[in-house]
């Protein structure tokens, strides 16, 4: 399933993060293309989430950079990621959860919103028509996910499986040109799976947006993903289409372990 | 058997006696209630969106309505006095925001309740420093606000008396807990304050500024503590002395439940109205004053059967 797709948007280059003396990721360089759908993959503490957390601002890397879009990024802060056009999910769902669907959907327009703070103050004019434009937008988003009868529901409620959609929905709403899922499908069972990885698709397919995801479920990153990098131990050990990934030695032996030497004693 | 008497029948048949009296024992907790309605407001506005208990609170009050007489007093005309404490106030929350929540962000609750108190301390010094420390008269009809009261026949002979300035702190305080309220629940703006209160983490990554709605709460309980200010002043004078008022938000705050605005009012009218009868009713029972501890006897209780407050949000837990 080869897509075509178009130039790099983002860029990761010599990426070394530590914290104290732990290296959560070393020297790790990679691209992901316009339009793609590209998997981080490793075993865990490979350093997957912390590579996703450099890219959103959250943690800054003490060597190498990040081009996104062209521009090489400084420190920068998660908002200013946000505001760059990168949505992302979290591992451990973090949902706004006292508030409904709705609300944490439309949440994700905050920076599509402009009117002025005292038009927000009166609810007035702009600021009512903006509400107004902004909501038939979400509904859509809604009706995509399949999620219109929990509209109303505070997210705390729903079932883990629902929470991830709703997760999945604030980021849409952002319409980011780079999406990064984390673990989407993480304690799901196999129905979950597949509507989630349709839905993933569909986003990919329809709207154009690009994907970073990380995944544990290798069935799902071989279906879903045009390209792979592989980490083990916060260093990258492969890169490539799914079938030469699977191909790769270096990926086997992090997966499944090698034969001990000492066996043969 | 009389004890029983007096606590069950004999306040219950003073009430039946004298209405006008009950009705004006009613309307001055009302009256009280709203008030601390306004106080607890500032609180939870606060507490929403930053998980902050802000000491604070008591003093900002004071602080607004002592630079409020402050300015007339060197001359200021009222009503640009009123334009310039709200800058300052405004000046305030970016202050706030930048030299005490930006470098403490993620620090345990303590640690930010521990600089609050400091903030008291320093809004304290420097209320005194620059406008002194003797008491203050507010300046209300300066403000165009109403002075004076009205007599409405009540029962038979009865009068009830109503201040005008209760009737309009009653309607001020109104009008601003439904604009709140609304805020809250209905504008971008407020979204991102619940959004701020409810996970840093899953508010920034959608593009919310912490730094942003930091300062337009702060502004917020600045404005709510200077209604609050020359609210209180008006009835009293405006003195230090009524930093001590904030605490009795507290009794307000676990009744109502720390993070809901209607709640707010509705803790603050059971406290007042409590308060009132308790004391003019059952008060002689214990010799009198009970209107000073009664708030937190009730407050005592409802931690032991519902912690959340009345409104509060219920706490969602998975295990």
């Amino acid at each position: 399933m080869t897509r075509s797709t178009g130039d790099v948007i983002l860029n990761v280059e010599n990426v070394s993060l530590r914290f104290g003396g732990v290296k959560a990721v070393t020297d790790i360089s990679f691209d992901i293309r316009k339009g793609e759908i590209r998997a981080i993959i490793g075993p865990n503490g490979a350093g997957k989430t912390s590579m996703l957390n450099v890219i959103n601002g959250v943690y800054h890397p003490q060597k190498g950079t990040i081009t996104f879009k062209g521009r090489v990024r400084k420190a920068m802060q998660p908002y200013q990621a946000a505001k760059s056009g990168i949505a992302r999910t979290f591992q451990n769902v973090a949902l706004f959860k006292g508030m409904s669907t709705l609300d944490n959907i439309m949440s994700g327009r905050y920076l599509r919103m402009r009117s002025n703070f005292l038009w927000q103050l009166f609810y007035l004019g702009p600021a009512r028509d903006e509400e107004i434009a902004h909501r038939r937008k979400v509904e859509e988003i809604i009706d995509f996910l399949e999620i219109q009868h929990v509209r109303k529901v505070p997210v705390g409620k729903l079932p883990y499986g629902l929470q991830k959609r709703v997760e999945l929905g604030r980021a849409l709403a952002m319409e980011p040109e780079l999406l990064l899922l984390d673990e989407p499908m993480a304690g799901m069972n196999l129905e979950e799976k597949e509507d989630m990885s349709r839905y993933i698709l569909d986003v990919n397919h329809e709207f154009g947006t690009t994907i970073a995801l990380i995944e544990h479920d290798m069935g799902v990153v071989m279906d879903l993903s045009d390209r792979v990098v592989v980490l083990d131990y916060g260093r990258k050990i492969a890169d490539g289409t799914p079938s030469e990934v699977k191909a790769n030695h270096a990926v086997l032996a992090a997966y499944l372990g090698v034969a001990h030497q000492e066996k043969s004693r | 058997m009389s004890l029983l008497y007096d606590i069950f029948i004999g306040p219950f048949a003073q009430m039946a006696d004298s209405p006008d009296f009950l009705a004006q024992v009613l309307w001055e907790g009302f009256v009280s209630g709203i008030l601390y309605a306004l106080i607890a407001l500032g609180f939870v506005l606060i507490f929403k969106a930053s998980g902050v208990f802000n000491f604070a609170q008591g003093i900002m009050v004071v602080f607004a309505a002592l630079t409020l007489v402050g300015l007339y007093q060197k001359g200021v005309p009222a009503l640009l006095a009123l334009v310039l404490t709200i800058a300052v106030m405004g000046l305030l929350a970016l202050a706030v925001e930048r030299f005490i929540m930006r470098p403490l962000v993620n620090q345990p609750h303590v640690i930010l309740l521990m600089a609050t108190i400091g903030l008291t301390y320093f809004l304290v010094g420097l209320g005194e420093l620059v406008f002194g420390g003797e008491p203050k008269q507010m300046i209300t009809t300066e403000l165009g606000l109403p002075s004076g009261s009205t007599e409405i026949p009540f029962g038979q002979q009865g009068v009830v008396i109503l201040q005008h300035i209760d009737i309009a702190a009653a309607v001020i305080a109104l009008v601003m807990v439904a604009g709140l309220a609304f805020f809250f629940n209905r504008t971008r703006i407020g979204r991102a304050l619940r959004a701020v209160a409810d996970d840093h983490q899953a508010a920034l990554s959608v593009g919310i500024s912490l730094h942003q709605i930091w300062a337009i709460v702060w502004f917020a309980s600045g404005i709510v503590a200077l209604a609050t200010g020359i609210m209180w002043g008006a009835r009293s004078d405006v003195s230090f002395a009524l930093e001590i008022i904030a605490l009795r938000a507290l009794p307000v705050l676990i009744l109502g439940g720390f993070t809901s605005v209607p709640g707010a009012i509705v803790g603050g009218l059971i406290v007042g109205i409590g308060e009132k009868l308790g004391e003019i009713y059952w008060g002689p029972l214990l010799g009198g004053g009970i209107e000073s501890w009664l708030a937190y006897m009730i407050a005592l209780i409802f931690l032991l059967f519902r912690p959340q407050g009345l409104f509060g949000e219920r706490i969602i837990e998975r295990v």
